[in-house]
């Protein structure tokens, strides 16, 4: 690597249950603005622009188009766009810092699930021959990988309940579920409402920069000491769902497993994914996990991902975090994972 | 603020797939009551069979029958279909190993409840009754007590094989426009236009979308433009659009309205389509209980100059 690139500035705003009054860009532009007067940058000031959102989620085509009007996108600005979490959207703007393109880079993205029944929708995204017609939800899927969880002796429903539990104790003023939840009844058998993530809409974005201008710009630079992403085989049946292998990987290649980490900030929108995560991550409990809450307080859709390094980042900047791991997730039962090792200068 | 505009909106398509010639050979295997998978190069089955091996990348293509029965590996219990899962009563999700594979399959299982299931029980495929060549040929699993399933025919041809699937697919939403549209569209039943002027630019946006893409700020001060308005430019439209009851040749043309700093776009009447020109000055035509103008048509107005619209080309 020769340069080096830190996340300099993270915003986000409210998840909510239904955004309604408000179009995608209404709901996205605060989140621009608040992002950039952190850093102090303008739109003009950017080297690259990097978004992730999708269509079928407001079941509106080509939103990404009119998202753009609240960056202000004229004159034409330098920009690309990701069809997943905004997590892929840094990945790929880190890649641009790295050659040299750029030296800032804006990354968003943002969710609005409320107009549609998101889990109908996300069984678009499975195989289209052999999984899409019987129609899966994201929650069966989750529980099929639960159940093997607890056949596996991984895990049991009381320990799924203390992560759901733990994740909504936080003090995050943007989450959506906060405080005691009721586990409830089974949405689909092993998996209770509590175990699950609520469905809201909302948007994230963060500022990165190379080199000195990152220490410019930021007093105490979140430095990526790696980043990587890597996916598992795409038929389910095919997988061991008690394991991830793909985020083992990544994390290996990020160098997540050379020194430990003070916090992971783990993009785990049901509980058990969060046990899967544990031990593909090596995470014992000398590692805080999800301080903000993680997917189980908010899971805005292809927000939910780029809040987690967002966050990890924030907790470097404030000086709670020295060495921070963030993880976001896309897919049905973990299907792809990225993995970035984030860093603060000694103090 | 005036109440938030919603319609539903049925997004649906029918996508035509075709199909490789391993899913060709494992879809019209459907058809005919049988099961195929796939082996790998170091000898493991894969079901429902792929092109390339998932751990390798080899590309595979030997095919083998598999048994009807198998063993369920996972589960999950569901009390509440929903539209288009396999069965419409309580049902458990399964992924279930058949016999002779090494790969499970996803489908549904039957039975009267959560307490009738088990990681390691045994179940059978229940055949749909009309088959097509589709996953959906295979109705559901159901439990099974008898023997582990024989297989003795070679996986062989298949007589008129299916080459490709038609994937049904419709997502229910309840759309809302934001803020600024639906301000926009209550103007129009109003039969007015209102835009949106930027703090930062001044530039006046018909319609509104909530944001300046220049400035990339908030747009909120009202601003009523029009009606009349100038056309900038125009094409000939000479084919007949689908379900549009309107005669070809006929003109369609970016309007900037009085005040607007935004062209829209409208079909242009009352005028033969080879007299329309830019500059030409136009008002709408509204018809009872149509929500926008149909069309706009020359107010008889001499021909704005070209220097009063040339920004807004």
């Amino acid at each position: 690597m020769t340069r080096d690139i830190a996340v300099v500035a993270f915003a986000q705003c409210d998840t909510r249950r239904s955004t309604e009054e408000l179009s995608e860009v209404e709901m996205l532009m605060p989140v621009l603005h608040d992002v950039l007067a952190q850093t102090g940058l303008k739109t003009a000031d950017i080297g690259f622009t990097c978004s992730g959102s999708c269509d079928y989620l407001a079941g509106r085509a080509f939103s990404f188009t009119l998202a753009l009007d609240g960056v202000g996108a004229w004159p034409p600005i330098s920009e690309s766009h990701v069809e997943t979490d905004g997590a892929w959207a840094l990945y790929e703007a880190w890649t641009k810092l790295l050659s040299g393109d750029a030296d800032t880079a804006l990354v968003y993205s943002y969710g609005k699930s409320s107009p549609g029944s998101l889990r109908d929708v996300l069984t678009r995204q499975l195989d289209p021959y052999y999984v899409a017609p019987l129609w899966p939800d994201s929650v069966a899927l989750a529980a099929l990988q639960a159940q093997a969880l607890i056949d596996a002796g991984d895990t049991d429903e009381r320990e799924l309940a203390a992560i759901g539990a733990r994740s909504r104790a936080t003090d995050n003023p943007r989450a959506q579920l906060k405080g005691p939840v009721p586990q409830g009844d089974y949405l689909v058998r092993p998996l209770r409402t509590g175990d699950c993530p609520p469905i809201g809409d909302g948007a994230a974005a963060v500022v990165l920069a190379a080199g000195e201008r990152a220490r410019e710009l930021c007093e105490r630079p979140a430095w990526i000491r790696g980043i990587d992403h890597r996916i598992e085989a795409h038929s389910l049946g095919v997988r061991d769902l008690t394991d991830s292998p793909s985020t083992r990987l990544a994390a290996e290649r990020a160098g997540a497993f050379e020194r430990p980490v003070d916090t992971a900030e783990l993009h785990a929108p049901f509980t058990s994914q969060e046990v899967v995560l544990r031990k593909a991550l090596r995470l014992d409990d000398a590692t805080r996990i999800n301080p903000s809450g993680g997917a189980l307080a908010a899971n805005p859709m292809m927000a939910a991902g780029l809040a987690r390094i967002g966050e990890a980042a924030a907790r470097i900047h404030r000086g709670e975090s020295d060495r921070a791991l963030a993880h976001a997730t896309s897919g049905p039962c973990l299907q792809q994972n990225l993995v970035a090792v984030l860093e603060g200068d000694p103090r | 603020m005036p109440e938030v505009l919603k319609a539903p909106l049925a997004v649906e398509f029918p996508f035509t797939r075709s199909l490789s010639p391993v899913q060709s050979a494992f879809l019209t295997g459907l058809r005919e009551r049988v099961i195929l998978g796939v082996r790998t190069r170091d000898g493991r089955t894969l079901v429902p069979p792929v092109e390339y091996d998932p751990v390798t990348a080899e590309e595979i293509g030997e095919l083998v029958h598999v048994g009807v029965t198998g063993t369920v590996t996972t589960w999950a219990w569901n009390h509440a279909p929903r539209r288009g899962q396999p069965l419409d009563t309580p049902f458990a999700w399964v992924l279930v190993k058949l016999d002779h594979a090494d790969t499970a399959l996803l489908h549904a299982l039957d039975a009267p409840g959560p307490d009738a299931v088990r990681t390691g029980m045994r179940v059978r495929v229940r055949w749909a009754e009309e088959r097509t060549g589709a996953i959906t040929d295979i109705a559901c699993f159901e439990p099974y007590d008898g023997r582990d399933s024989e297989v003795t025919v070679n996986a062989g041809e298949f007589e008129d094989p299916v080459h490709g699937i038609v994937a049904q697919a419709r997502l229910d939403y309840t759309y809302s426009p934001g803020r600024a549209q639906t301000a926009y569209i209550n103007a129009l039943a109003e039969r007015r236009a209102v835009g949106e002027r930027c703090p930062s630019c001044r530039k006046v946006y018909v319609p509104p979308r909530g944001a300046c893409p220049t400035c990339g700020v908030a747009t909120a001060e009202q601003v009523e433009v029009g009606p009349s308005g100038t056309v900038t430019t125009f094409c000939i439209v000479n084919i007949k659009a689908k379900n549009l009851d309107i005669e070809v040749p006929y003109v369609y043309a970016h309007i900037a309205l009085d005040g607007a700093d935004l062209a829209l776009h409208g079909r242009i009447g009352g005028i033969p389509y080879d007299q329309v020109r830019m500059g030409l000055r136009v008002e709408p035509v509204w018809t009872e209980g149509g929500g926008y103008p149909d069309h706009y048509r020359p107010t008889g107005e001499p021909d704005a100059e070209y220097d009063t619209y040339k920004e807004l080309l």
